[in-house]
């Protein structure tokens, strides 16, 4: 359903135009437009945005909103050049079995982002080519930007005996 | 070791051809940091291209969840260590945006000229080690006696010559010292000779000329849909430049070109470079000579530390001094996405913020990372010796990347 407060926007009305379950919400603070996604609907969003000259994916990355559920929000930022505009797409996910569409069949430049993002904070992007650990050594374990991983880590010293 | 990632050293035999794995990096000179390429040759042609980042990995996006407002300031610095002022200034825009915060007429200026001082100073680090990749030695040397004026200015504004932490949430850290007119004066008059001389060196070089001119085409679609920014894809002939697009810190009150040029190669990345020192020039010269008058902190005595001689005669400044320096200001719950042009391409800041005294996430959208991630498709089908030369166009920072 598209929200009271987003009837007059131009991009929000055609995704509504293209699925009329997609959308869950949305808000333009700070001349920002947010809007919330429905997370098994994420690629149909990011399709219809691309054919609307949204030529480029900015970024991709998590939000923890820990301890509430659903735990995370996984953030898409578009621009298109030629129309000079930025959106943020926003799909929240559960912390119980975080998952979602991986948008490299849409953006190629999804691919390192994602790598990133489940790197991070362990969110699981299905379908994605290549997922695994892009910043962290292959063999660490947990997922460092998660609210609830300390900031030193869990022992008192990395170095090898 | 992650299995795609494990060198073989003979994958193949033919009649007459090997494929050989090359591992180049984390230690090589012509990565510019740590960045490892693994690289499947067969002659001398590179078949496929796997770059391996992470190494210089120091979770500054964790640590910025750690600290107060005004404290991530100096993580910011240490994301791109020669881009250390847009980095200060994408912050810091960020977090006003979301304070909702005025932000004094010569604070902007100010800003506008360091910002620009600091894009000068990342080209000439990329003129001189990119030459110095292709074998134009004395470029190195010209171009890094150059930087060393720049890196004296910084240290003459804010103490230090690479980690400024100059720029601040609500303006300036400092007021800009004593003099300071008179010798950014003196080196903008002396710089565009200086940049001729450069020139000189290079555009009738014919070595330079072969190892630069027709190499690293990509397609301008394929360039987009893979995330680049900045130089390169202006090379490639699209005028993508954030100061142009979305104005901040009042870039359009200033009067420049950006830069642009169709041949979409190396060259092309490197003639886009040097008009954008020219341009910058330019810039320092207009906001010089159009300095407003007046404070380069904003009047928010919640944010900005009173002064001094005020924190000790007035009851009121010493209770803000105190609240701010024992818990830091508390930022209005939000998202905000702000957008700057960084010397190497896009720079964004997304923060968000749930109303405390720290942020709740700090991500930062790195012009090098998305830069680097086209890096197998500039390299793959073509010479080894010529990855040389694309992987300096590139003008990536590997702490900028890893974060």
């Amino acid at each position: 359903m598209l929200p009271e407060n987003l009837k007059e926007n131009a991009i929000a009305a055609s995704l509504e135009q293209a699925d009329s379950d997609l959308l869950l919400g949305g808000n333009t603070d700070h001349n920002e437009l947010t809007l919330d996604v429905v997370p098994e609907k994420i690629l149909g969003a990011l399709q219809t945005l691309k054919g609307q000259r949204f030529e480029r994916l900015s970024t991709v990355t998590v939000v923890d909103r820990y301890p509430m559920e659903p735990r995370f929000e996984v953030v898409y930022h578009l621009q298109s050049v030629s129309r000079n505009l930025y959106v943020r797409l926003k799909c929240r996910v559960s912390g119980e079995k975080p998952e979602i569409d991986s948008a490299t069949a849409v953006y190629a430049a999804a691919n390192w982002y994602e790598r990133e993002a489940w790197d991070l904070f362990g969110v699981v992007f299905k379908n994605h080519p290549n997922l695994t650990r892009i910043m962290m050594p292959d063999f660490w374990e947990g997922h460092p930007l998660r609210r609830d991983y300390p900031v030193h880590g869990y022992k008192y010293s990395y170095q090898s005996e | 070791m992650n299995e795609t990632l494990t060198p073989a050293a003979t994958t193949e035999k033919s009649q007459h051809t090997r494929r050989m794995t090359l591992n180049m990096g984390p230690q090589h000179p012509s990565t510019h940091g740590v960045l490892r390429v693994l690289l499947e040759l067969e002659g001398e042609t590179v078949l496929k291209c796997t770059p391996d980042i992470g190494f210089l990995h120091t979770g500054i996006e964790k640590q910025c969840e750690a600290l107060n407002w005004q404290q991530v300031i100096t993580l910011t610095d240490r994301v791109d260590y020669l881009a250390n002022l847009s980095n200060n200034l994408c912050y810091s825009l960020a977090v006003e945006k979301l304070l909702e915060m005025e932000i004094p007429p010569k604070a902007q200026w100010m800003r506008v000229l360091l910002c620009e001082l600091t894009r000068i100073n990342s080209h000439l680090v990329w003129l001189g080690t990119h030459a110095l990749d292709i074998g134009a030695m004395t470029v190195f040397f010209l171009c890094f006696r150059e930087r060393e004026d720049i890196l004296r200015l910084f240290e003459m504004f804010s103490g230090q010559r690479l980690m400024t932490s100059y720029i601040r949430v609500g303006g300036l850290a400092l007021d800009p010292p004593r003099g300071w007119e008179k010798r950014v004066k003196t080196f903008m008059d002396t710089l565009p000779s200086r940049v001729d001389e450069y020139e000189s060196l290079l555009n009738s070089n014919p070595i330079w000329l072969k190892r630069t001119k027709g190499v690293g085409r990509l397609p301008v679609e394929e360039m987009l849909e893979i995330g680049m920014t900045g130089p390169c894809i202006r090379a490639a002939g699209i005028p993508m430049d954030a100061r142009k697009m979305m104005p901040y810190s009042s870039y359009d009150k200033f009067n420049f070109e950006v830069p642009t040029s169709t041949d979409n190669d190396v060259y092309a990345r490197y003639a886009v470079r040097v008009a954008e020192i020219r341009e910058s020039i330019k810039i320092v010269n207009q906001a010089m000579a159009g300095m407003p008058e007046g404070p380069v902190q904003a009047s928010a005595p919640h944010v900005v530390l009173p002064e001094r001689e005020k924190m000790k005669t007035q009851m009121e400044s010493l209770i803000y001094h105190f609240k701010i320096v024992t818990e830091g200001f508390s930022v209005p719950a939000g998202e905000v996405f702000q957008v700057i042009e960084s010397p190497r391409g896009e720079l964004g800041y997304y923060v968000v913020s749930d109303g405390t005294a720290k942020p709740l996430r700090v991500h930062m959208r790195t012009p090098s990372f998305g830069n680097l991630q086209a890096l197998p498709n500039l390299i793959e089908d073509r010479m080894l010796a010529d990855a040389i030369a694309i992987m300096g166009s590139l003008d990536f920072v590997l702490g900028d990347c890893d974060r």
